[in-house]
């Protein structure tokens, strides 16, 4: 239990002090050396716990129950103060809702309720408490030398660095609470926290439009964070003795009772991973400083939502509600697939990769079969690594050339070499095979089709993986076409960036040798302890895949082996008298370049024009699954 | 251990095996044939039978000059995988496997095409991708109407399954033979790269390669081909003579087509491949799954 209460409290107790500490290098040495101790601290867990199963704790309900009332209630202060300084008076009417909800709830309900086990570690957390405390720390790392360059570059922000360490380390030990409290009421706590985070991280700049986002997505996020409050008044209503409240009861307390409660906080789970239609705040988010992205989308915030839409996969399965819910993720995971194609902004195509890619860990937990569920965890874990390095390189990459659109990364691979490689290892994680994304993918078609409404699922993933090879390789082109002119810019890039770019590569390629490794140690346990049946994949295609990895790597060689060189030959213009920089001579003697532009068809993906079709089916997606289940409950059955 | 495919390790290598040595002959000769049989269409005498290999032959006798060296490696790459995938698919292997490796092969000539930076061969690279994306659907839908079909994902289990698949799945079997034409590469779906001299591409995604390297593109068109052929015969296992006789009628059927169409707009290859998908493939499938499957 200890090393859950470390991980747990280190990050916080680190947040304050770098609260205190003025910008210089002791910081930065700080957050180094503290990320590298989450770090071994989330793996050593793993060393000590990954053969123990499911493991609870009676870890004291009270006092601990008292301050976290008393910081909610700090929080929901905090957030009216600002709401009515900004005029958000939307997010100020939240705020007071759901402050209302848990207030009603501690003065009627609370007393006597004496959950027992509230601490709690089983593979599923493990997992999680890897990718929070690897890919986490690395960020927080990547982010002292970045922040520096970013004020630099943004003389009007204001510097706030302190808070902004100071709540990217909060964030993280609210994470680590999250994947280890098994009592909800405590989940809930940590939940409000990195919705508190992620709103103030994305308003870190101040500037209108970062304030707006920073609202928007606290106002979709409390919504969420209702209808999860709401699930204690069901919940000690059913129980006074607060038994339900603790994770593991509640859901082998069976579907009929769980089922209420499971859809609301499932509700919450899809705002938080922004399922349509609350993609729009994941979307506005970019506004913040690059890490915040990279930590929103890979480890934290987006993670939470689809966690624990995976811990109550168990109760969906079978449900129509989980349909419904399932076909959100699905809907979400094909439509935001194709706005991707319509999108020039890295930063957007990133973004609007991750709310699809959540969708379809979503649809996998929400029809929740073992297969599915061992396809979701699959999916959490390569997409934390894979999106983590791309939002990463996009940084590094616009602060050297001042843009973040793809148009502006012809010929990457010849000025940012190294970048470029780490990059395409990332784009290449999201979408080609051998790598973790399509194992995900091709276990998710596998699952989909011995599921109920399978072939709607299934055909949705056929279209919409269709859709990401077309996004994902128009870009991946992009960078390695090899431009005539340019020069490397790479000296410029510091050391601490290095360090966390080559580590998150590293990481990507070895997810997917070691999958199946992760599989059988952490999954399969997990799937077989929930389901008492798990799913694989069959070893002669886990061997074929390892081949190609192998491939793939010795591949390059083949530049060095290859005994003659080549001649080189400048590109076929037509017959045109070019330069070598590919400039030539237009119609009426001018000159003129030649310049390659991708496709991006916003005639047919445009993001206004299908986003006004998917979030009201969206809309009417999530009205069903509430009165399927509201149903269900006068009838005393379960939809 | 996972799951035993049908016939046993050593046949499955041996079938690759096989498949890597006779499939650039097949491929090469079916080439011919196409060549021969156009220009009858076209009321030509047309080239000899084993023409391809000749112009396979003389390109690695030419120099080796490209644009840029790392186009090299991903024409190897290309080769390799695409051999690699063949070679899984007549092993027996996973279909969706076999398709995702495609996939990956498919990917490494685009990116060829991206490496050259050149405006003829990009045009190319971007409308590859196109077709890319216009076929993969209905490629899935065959994989899994054949599972539903025979309850596995194996071509080993597929190809030797006794069901007379094809009466279950007549509009997936039509679909594949319409986005059959788009990998073909065949018109009115050229879009990418252009066999019949249109201008305006050059000759779009390998206008930048030459010599030794196009020869090497050409010959994984014939592995390329050998398993697309390979993929009809999964409709027709319970029954082999007429799996190679709808084969050869099926591949005539694609040169009457490429003969007999321009090419179109690229809108017209994704309207085509999404098409046949959503509405053949689709109801075929739901049919399957709730009448066949007994869901």
């Amino acid at each position: 239990m200890n090393e859950l209460i470390f991980l747990i409290l280190f990050p916080c107790i680190i947040a304050f002090i770098l609260l205190l500490l003025p910008n210089n290098r002791i910081r930065d040495a700080i957050v180094a050396l503290s990320g590298l101790v989450i770090s071994i601290g989330s793996i050593y867990l793993f060393a000590t716990s990954f053969t123990g199963g499911s493991v609870y704790f009676p870890f004291p309900f009270e006092p601990t129950a008292q301050v976290m009332f008393v910081i909610e209630m700090a929080i929901a202060l905090l957030l009216l103060y600002l709401g009515v300084k900004f005029k958000q008076y939307i997010a100020v009417l939240l705020v007071l809702v759901q402050t209302a909800v848990m207030l009603y709830f501690e003065m009627t309900m609370a007393h006597g309720l004496e959950p027992m086990r509230n601490l709690f570690i089983d593979e599923f957390s493990i997992i999680m408490a890897l990718i929070i405390g690897i890919i986490g720390s690395l960020i927080a790392l990547y982010a002292t030398s970045y922040m520096n360059t970013y004020h630099e570059h943004h003389p009007e922000v204001r510097d706030r660095r302190r808070m902004f360490f100071f709540v990217i380390f909060v964030f993280l030990s609210a994470m680590f609470g999250l994947v280890f409290s098994n009592n909800l009421l405590w989940v809930f706590f940590f939940w409000e926290i990195t919705t508190l985070s992620s709103f103030l991280l994305i308003g870190y700049s101040e500037s209108e439009v970062a304030t707006n986002n920073a609202f928007l997505a606290l106002k979709l996020n409390l919504l969420g964070g209702i209808a999860f409050a709401a699930s204690f008044l069901y919940l000690a209503s059913v129980d006074p003795s607060g038994g339900l409240l603790e994770l593991d009861t509640l859901i082998a307390s069976g579907q009929s009772i769980a089922i209420v409660p499971a859809v609301l906080i499932c509700f919450a789970g899809l705002t938080k991973a922004a399922q349509m239609p609350f993609s729009a705040w994941l979307v506005g988010a970019m506004v913040a400083p690059t890490p915040v992205s990279a930590l929103l989308h890979s480890s934290t915030m987006v993670k939470a939502g689809v966690y624990i839409i995976v811990r109550f996969a168990p109760v969906l399965l079978g449900t129509l509600a989980g349909i419904a819910f399932g076909l959100v993720g699905a809907v979400t995971f094909l439509v935001a697939s194709a706005i991707a194609i319509s999108q020039t902004n890295a930063k957007k195509v990133l973004a609007y990769s991750t709310i699809a890619n959540l969708g379809l860990i979503v649809a996998c937990a929400s029809v929740g079969t073992p297969e599915l569920v061992w396809a979701a965890i699959m999916l959490i874990i390569f997409h934390a690594v894979a999106k983590s390095l791309l939002f990463l390189c996009v940084g590094t990459v616009e602060h050297r050339t001042g843009s973040r659109d793809i148009e502006d990364m012809d010929g990457l691979i010849v000025r940012f070499p190294k970048i470029a490689v780490m990059m395409a290892t990332g784009i290449a994680g999201m979408f080609l095979a051998p790598f973790g994304m399509l194992i995900s993918k091709w276990a998710a078609i596998e699952g989909f089709i011995d599921a109920p409404f399978g072939i709607v699922f299934v055909t949705i993933l056929a279209f919409g993986s269709a859709v990401t090879v077309f996004f994902w390789a128009k870009w991946m082109g992009k960078i390695l076409s090899v431009t005539p002119y340019g020069e490397n810019l790479e000296g410029s890039v510091s050391r601490a960036k290095w360090v966390v770019l080559s580590s998150l590569t590293v990481l990507t390629v070895l997810a997917a040798l070691l999958f199946p490794l992760v599989s059988s140690v952490l999954i399969e346990p997990y799937v077989l302890g929930i389901y008492g049946e798990t799913a694989r994949l069959a070893q002669d295609n886990i061997i074929i895949m390892l081949l190609m990895i192998l491939l793939l790597l010795i591949l390059p060689l083949s530049l060095y082996t290859s005994s003659k060189e080549s001649r080189k030959l400048p590109v076929y213009m037509g017959g045109r008298p070019t330069t070598p920089d590919l400039k030539f001579a237009g119609s009426l003697g001018i000159q003129r370049e030649m310049t390659t532009r991708n496709y991006y068809f916003e005639e047919y993906f445009g993001e206004k024009k299908l986003l006004h079709y998917s979030n009201p089916l969206c809309v009417l997606l999530i009205l069903v699954a509430a009165a399927l289940v509201a149903w269900g409950m006068s009838q005393g059955v379960v939809m | 251990m996972g799951y035993e495919p049908g016939g046993g390790h050593v046949t499955s290598i041996i079938t690759a095996l096989a498949f890597v040595v006779l499939a650039p002959l097949v491929g090469g000769l079916v080439a011919g044939v196409d060549r021969k049989i156009t220009a009858r269409m076209q009321g030509r005498v047309g080239p000899p039978i084993l023409q391809p290999f000749y112009d396979v032959a003389k390109l690695f006798e030419k120099e080796d000059v490209t644009v840029t060296p790392s186009q090299n490696l991903y024409i190897v790459a290309y080769l390799v995988f695409m051999i690699v995938s063949g070679a899984y698919f007549f092993a027996g292997g996973d279909f969706l496997l076999v398709i995702f490796a495609f996939t990956l092969a498919h990917v490494f000539i685009v990116l060829g095409a991206y490496a050259a930076y050149s405006p003829y061969s990009h045009i190319g690279a971007e409308r590859e991708l196109i077709t890319l994306m216009a076929y993969e659907p209905m490629v899935i839908f065959t994989a899994v109407g054949l599972y539903m079909v025979t309850g596995s994902f194996y071509i080993s289990d597929i190809a030797t399954s006794t069901v007379p698949a094809i009466l279950y799945l007549p509009g997936v079997f039509v679909g594949f033979l319409v986005i059959l034409t788009i990998k073909l590469r065949k018109s009115p779906f050229d879009i990418s790269t252009s066999h019949h001299a249109h201008q305006e591409l050059v000759k779009g995604l390998t206008t930048e390669f030459a010599g030794p390297v196009l020869g090497k593109i050409e010959i994984a068109h014939w592995y390329e081909t050998v398993v697309l052929l390979g993929m009809i015969y999964l409709f027709f296992g319970f029954n082999p003579v007429l799996a190679i006789v709808v084969i050869a009628l099926a591949y005539l059927l694609e040169i009457f087509i490429d003969n007999t169409f321009s090419r179109m707009k690229w809108q017209w290859t994704m309207k085509s491949g999404w098409g046949v998908a959503a509405t053949l493939g689709f109801l075929n499938l739901v049919i399957v799954y709730y009448l066949y499957m007994g869901v």
